[in-house]
């Protein structure tokens, strides 16, 4: 229990000190996760709504699938994306592996379905008869299609959360695509594995308390965002 | 239209926000032709030795090193498909085999120590103080004692196997432990379960005062931990910076590393990790 206790404290004490490494990890972890988040978000609003909305054969599949990626497994992602970065890999050519970029590209891929299928679920969510009012109202379809997002609004700032908390807290597919290099690529959840293997359990236990309260500041701040529209 | 315009400008910030945040990260990421790739063993690592070295290579050298630490056979498989650039392990007989493939030129020693097998303070098999690794290991497999294997091809894992087959045993049953962990994990589960387990000089050191069993084999000849430098060859993948590469491994033979790496570890624990080789036939590097 005193390690716990001990892990706190070295935490606040890094953090007070404004130890450079652990502000640098802190916020290149911010700023990659921040990044794949966003751009899941461009791949993932529009997608969950065109499932939402249209109707066409092997609907149902492609929502299955995307239900399925929801739970998509890091390591796989991180597998995947590692060979196809590979120098001799598909991707070889942009010399990307084990840099920030590959770790965005990486958490994307883990992001987007979550984003997509919660998506997916908010517009669905809204009633049929609120899109046919709309169209009875004169709405065009994207003039419908807007108010139609703005309606699940709420519930698509779940899916931010949730995107951006799935691959925040995300270690193996970073580990992976990142190599977890010094001053490069390491983020809080690759930077506590290291800790832990070396033995420096109070350092490790202090980033997983940055990594919480790092998390718990995004949310708070998307929540308050959330509950200020609302109505 | 107030709400098609709140989706448009949301997804329109989302695309400013990303392409605000990307360019940072694509400048700090950005690979040009002095970016080497290191493939290292996690000993290395995880006792800080790279932490030194690394940096003062890349104010020598101007290159940018990139250290991957993986165990060293993933190491070896990595820099044979051409994925890095020069690779430091502690396996000589697979990193043989590699240099005969042609794969992994001028396979170069840079520093031994010795690896030590550690177990519970009760030692329920009697192996404290054995002069023979091999005697150690015959009656740890027939006292049925629990012994943690690193299960993950890394070097410490390949002696390991040797030891059991010079010993003529093959280890199975509920006693055998395969972590498929790092050192220090394994270090970790050997002592929460009472078990005798191998591991490298270095991360035992580093970790003794926490989590690691206590030693009770060492200085036997098998129990030599010698670790090399080669590179990669150019013909192992497209795209391999072999002078790159045959800098570092250069720079890791230097007198100025030599220095580094002799000195390292003798402020934090009273003794120094590693003994550099450099030029020393093998037969003569010794801890």
């Amino acid at each position: 229990m005193s390690l716990f206790f001990q892990g706190a404290l070295e935490a606040l004490r890094l953090l007070a000190t404004g130890d450079p490494e652990v502000w640098q990890i802190t916020l290149l972890s911010l700023q990659i996760s921040g990044s794949a988040t966003l751009l899941s978000l461009v791949i993932g609003i529009p997608l969950g709504t065109l499932l939402a909305l249209a109707r066409f054969p092997g609907r149902a599949l492609a929502v299955s699938l995307v239900n399925t990626g929801m739970g998509l497994p890091p390591v796989v992602v991180g597998l995947v994306v590692t060979i196809l970065l590979w120098r001799g890999g598909a991707l070889g050519f942009l010399e990307m592996l084990y840099t920030p970029p590959a770790m965005v590209l990486a958490q994307m891929v883990i992001a987007a379905p979550i984003v997509t299928g919660l998506t997916l679920a908010a517009v669905q969510q809204v009633p049929a008869q609120f899109r046919l009012q709309m169209l009875a109202l004169g709405a065009s379809r994207p003039q419908m299609v807007g108010a139609l997002l703005r309606e699940a609004r709420l519930p698509m700032l779940a899916a931010v959360m949730a995107g951006f908390g799935g691959v925040i807290s995300e270690v193996g597919a970073s580990l992976m695509v990142g190599g977890n290099i010094r001053g490069s690529t390491r983020v809080l959840t690759t930077a506590t594995v290291l800790e832990t293997s070396k033995g420096s359990f109070d350092v490790a236990i202090a980033l997983s308390v940055i990594l919480l309260l790092l998390t718990f500041l995004v949310n708070w701040a998307l929540t308050w965002v959330q509950q200020r529209t609302r109505g | 239209m107030a709400a098609l315009a709140w989706g448009v400008r949301a997804l329109a910030g989302g695309i400013l926000l990303a392409a605000a945040l990307l360019p940072g990260l694509v400048g700090q990421g950005a690979a040009g032709a002095t970016t080497v790739i290191l493939a290292t063993t996690t000993s290395l690592q995880d006792s800080g030795l790279l932490d030194v070295l690394v940096p003062l290579f890349e104010k020598r050298s101007g290159h940018t090193v990139k250290s991957i630490a993986v165990g060293t056979g993933q190491a070896l498989a990595l820099a044979s498909r051409g994925e890095a650039d020069v690779v430091l392990a502690h396996a000589p007989a697979l990193e043989k085999k590699y240099e005969a493939e042609g794969l992994l030129l001028r396979r170069r020693l840079v520093m031994a120590n010795d690896f030590v097998l550690v177990g519970p303070e009760g030692d329920p098999a009697g192996i404290r103080g054995l002069a023979s690794a091999i005697e150690a290991m015959k009656r740890i497999a027939a006292a049925r004692a629990r012994f943690v294997s690193r299960g993950d091809r890394s070097g410490t894992h390949a002696l390991e196997i040797a030891l059991w087959k010079e010993a003529g045993v093959e280890p199975r049953g509920p006693w055998y432990i395969e972590s498929g962990q790092g050192m220090a994990q394994t270090l970790g589960i050997a002592r929460e379960r009472g078990a005798y387990t191998l591991a490298d000089r270095a991360t035992h050191v580093a970790l003794r005062q926490r989590v690691a069993p206590p030693v009770l084999v060492e200085g036997d000849r098998r129990l030599l931990n010698l670790y090399s430098v080669l590179e990669v060859s150019p013909g192992a993948g497209p795209r391999v910076n072999a002078a790159g590469g045959r800098a570092f491994a250069d720079f890791m033979l230097a007198p100025e590393a030599q220095a580094v790496i002799r000195a390292f570890g003798a402020d934090r624990h009273g003794h120094p990790l590693f003994m550099p080789a450099a030029g020393k036939p093998e037969a003569e590097a010794r801890p």
